[in-house]
């Protein structure tokens, strides 16, 4: 890959950092407020960018699109079979969300906004992986 | 002129544009979005204990999402840094009030200092919120293959079921937390 087509990227990854942090999707307030459906706020932003996410891939599917290389785009598709884990592991990652007032991505936008403490939580949930990944074969999927 | 750089931004606003995250990434080179399948790749980039599930290609399949979470870290530095909104978060007065009785004092910035400060590790509850709660978050993700925005986003968008019975088991999972068990980890 090229260095301009990391920028790209890199760049796509910005906006995002900067949409979440704005729309205090990063917030452990708005999560707590979520959970308690207090505030239609983090409804809304999941809602809408379903929505979105739903037409443009369907425009995407439909009209065959390929990506800017010329590939042909293809969707891998998840396994619905596979309930446990969905239902199991779902429930453990919904857990540590609430607890901890950020799910992955806004994990990093917080260490970006000055919070250093988040390199606790990120060093830990690379520990979860982990983990998870010597488990694996233990586990009901 | 620009105020609105520093003043947070409503979710019909913020909502089109995370949305718009997915069909980019399919369009510039055919990837999902999905941010923590950076965990695996770290992991897998430095697999120390040689476990099966993190024996892949790495630089082939993650490289370029390291590239777009060094610019989620960049994104909340302009935005929670350097265009930080100076006001406390707009909440319901109902979940102030929640928050405050199970002993939350400081509502000014995006987290609150009585959980996310380097003091609080020295404690059963900042352990707890800190180190349990980045746990599971990693050790879910992983399980259930994706996490709010590998399922709750992408897969939601390209109508997977899977994707949808992984954003119940997340509420199922928040809702526990939110009300049966939070009161007591900060009782």
């Amino acid at each position: 890959m090229k260095f301009t087509e990391y920028l790209k990227y890199l760049l796509i990854g910005t906006a995002f950092g900067f949409v979440l942090v704005k729309s205090e999707v990063v917030s452990w307030f708005r999560i707590q407020e979520m959970f308690r459906f207090d505030d239609f706020h983090m409804y809304g932003i999941i809602g809408l960018a379903v929505v979105v996410g739903i037409i443009s891939v369907q425009i995407i599917k439909r009209n065959n699109m390929k990506d800017s290389k010329g590939n042909p785009i293809s969707i891998p598709p998840k396994d619905p079979s596979q309930v446990k884990r969905y239902i199991i592991g779902g429930s453990m990652f919904g857990l540590g969300w609430a607890l901890l007032g950020a799910c992955p991505g806004p994990m990093f936008a917080l260490l970006g906004s000055g919070l250093t403490i988040m390199v606790v939580p990120i060093l830990a949930a690379l520990a979860g992986t982990y983990t998870y990944g010597i488990l694996r074969d233990k586990l009901p999927h | 002129m620009l105020d609105f750089l520093y003043q947070p931004w409503p979710w019909y606003v913020a909502g089109p544009i995370i949305g718009l995250t997915v069909p980019i990434l399919l369009l510039l080179g055919g990837k999902m979005f999905g941010v923590s399948a950076n965990l695996r790749h770290a992991c897998a980039a430095c697999n120390f204990g040689n476990v099966e599930f993190f024996n892949y290609d790495w630089k082939t399949a993650g490289k370029w999402n390291f590239m777009f979470l060094i610019g989620t870290v960049l994104g909340g530095f302009l935005g929670g840094y350097i265009f930080a909104n100076p006001e406390p978060i707009a909440l319901a007065a109902s979940t102030i009030a929640d928050l405050q009785a199970l002993g939350i004092q400081d509502f000014n910035g995006l987290v609150p200092d009585d959980l996310f400060a380097w003091e609080m590790l020295g404690t059963g509850v900042g352990l707890t919120v800190l180190v349990l709660g980045g746990f599971l978050v990693g050790f879910g993700a992983r399980y259930a293959g994706g996490c709010t925005s590998g399922h709750a986003i992408s897969g939601l968008a390209d109508l997977q079921l899977a994707s949808l019975i992984a954003v119940i088991g997340f509420f199922i999972g928040g809702l526990i937390m939110t009300y049966l068990l939070y009161p007591i980890i900060l009782g």
